[in-house]
């Protein structure tokens, strides 16, 4: 039994709640007993480094505080939440910064594609997968912020990361090759510049599509939202036909392994993946 | 060689106060223009990256200030690793947002700092985002009340739109990092 702290941030209590239940699913099976952080609080995400340094300082150390109290390592699926964390790591351990909480700098901050990446779990989900996703071709979108800027995330291979592609093909599928795995969606700009994110989506959508994939896979939840949620617009605006599912990587983990809740998270996407799942034989 | 003496920057408050803010050093920029042939978000700025440095450089307080460009970046950090001279050109961009926020300047797009604010007001409120209640506070602002209404509706149908905000115990904590924030703004 692993024990790790768990850091759901915000998006997780909500739109992406699937996200959270198929982590906490996948968790379960693999033997990984999750402690989500007490009284945890907003990371303060773009909002506050956007608005004042000092503030988005203090709204992460605040969490990395409660975090620091226990000896395991921090469990956090939100890229924003991820990056903001790693960012105040790195301004309290490097620059000897001081902040107004308890926070040393030692907890171990692990994004969830990184933790579910790491050798031993690996051997685990090899070891209890139950169906392989044979014939499911994956574009495999790992944004901006899990791998950029590499001084903070430390990933070697930020311009071609390839350890979602290494999981998708231990989980049987068969990842393509295209060259926007880690454009930018607009992220935070969905709510106030819908035209920008529709625009950046439509060429990630497009691309995809071009590369044959039957589906993209992330392990964000803005990207998630904004390639799920506006490809209708899209697709009307735009008079191309898509209907691409935008799956989360923990959900096809959970598929792979038999988690029996599988099809009640994929059930919440706006774009429906249920066709093309059930198409190849895997629903 | 000195980058600290090169262009003519004699006196200029602005380079040095953005350099302070941001950590970086904006005077090794020789305009290679990387950052905004690499920039996504790029056709909808009105000054580009490599530009927005050289009015840094320039002393062109306002004009910088004032632009679309630093609400537009969407922090996607692709300009900070492609930069040949390691200038962390998202990180300048963060410094430049904090300082149009405190200078009292016109700011160049209205929605996206009105958006950070409404965002900033839930967690003082309630801790955590609470979407629902970021939307309707948001929408009181722009009063546009129909725009992604449908769209909000099909994710209530499939459980994506949590009704009431979860509770927690900070509440303290988190005014007291606001009210260190709200004495700082005011200065």
């Amino acid at each position: 039994m692993k024990e790790s702290s768990y850091y759901p941030g915000c998006s997780l209590h909500g739109t992406a709640r699937e996200y959270d239940e198929s982590i906490r699913g996948v968790s379960n099976i693999l033997d990984i007993h999750l402690q989500e952080l007490e009284d945890w609080t907003c990371c303060g995400a773009s909002s506050a480094h956007c608005t004042d340094e000092e503030l988005a300082i203090e709204l992460a150390a605040r969490n990395l505080a409660i975090a620091e109290k226990s000896n395991h390592e921090l469990l956090v699926p939100c890229v924003a939440c991820y990056s903001r964390f790693k960012a105040v790591e790195k301004e309290v351990k490097e620059h000897s910064r001081k902040v107004n909480f308890p926070y040393q700098g030692n907890v171990p901050i692990r994004y969830a594609l990184d933790f579910f990446c790491d050798e031993a779990i690996l051997e685990e989900v090899k070891k209890k997968r139950v169906r392989p996703l044979s014939g499911l071709k994956v574009a495999c979108y790992y944004g901006c912020l899990t791998v950029r800027p590499p001084k903070v995330t430390r990933i070697k291979e930020y311009e071609n990361p390839q350890h979602m592609d290494r999981m998708m093909k231990l989980l049987g599928a068969e990842p393509v090759p295209w060259s926007y795995k880690t454009d930018c969606c607009g992220a935070s700009l969905t709510i106030t510049r819908t035209d920008i994110v529709k625009k950046l989506s439509d060429r990630l959508l497009s691309m995809a599509k071009e590369a044959e994939a039957d589906c993209l896979v992330t392990g964000c939840p803005m990207c998630q939202a904004n390639l799920d949620t506006r490809q209708e617009e899209i697709e009307k605006e735009t008079g191309e036909k898509y209907n691409l599912p935008i799956l989360y990587f923990t959900e096809l983990m959970g598929l792979a392994l038999g988690h029996r809740n599988a099809k009640k998270w994929l059930n919440r996407h706006i774009t429906d993946p249920i066709k093309v799942l059930s198409d190849k034989g895997l629903i | 060689m000195n980058l600290n003496n090169q262009t003519n920057q004699k006196d200029n408050s602005f380079l040095k106060e953005v350099n302070q803010a941001s950590g970086e050093k904006i005077q090794a920029c020789y305009q290679c223009q990387k950052c905004s042939a690499g920039c996504p978000v790029v056709y909808a700025m009105d000054i580009l990256p490599n530009q927005i440095l050289r009015h840094i450089q320039y002393d062109h307080r306002e004009r910088v200030l004032s632009s679309k460009t630093v609400w537009i970046c969407a922090s996607c950090y692709t300009c900070s690793v492609r930069c040949p001279n390691n200038i962390d050109i998202a990180k300048i961009m963060d410094a430049l947002r904090n300082l149009a926020l405190r200078s009292g300047a016109k700011l160049g797009e209205k929605e996206i700092p009105m958006f950070h604010s409404v965002f900033l007001d839930t967690i003082k409120s309630k801790g955590r985002i609470h979407e629902l209640s970021l939307l309707i506070q948001l929408k009181l602002k722009t009063k546009d009340f129909f725009k992604d209404a449908g769209l909000g509706w099909k994710m209530f149908r499939r459980g994506k739109i949590k009704l009431l905000p979860s509770r927690y115990r900070g509440g303290k904590e988190i005014q007291e990092i606001f009210n260190e924030f709200e004495k700082g703004a005011r200065k």
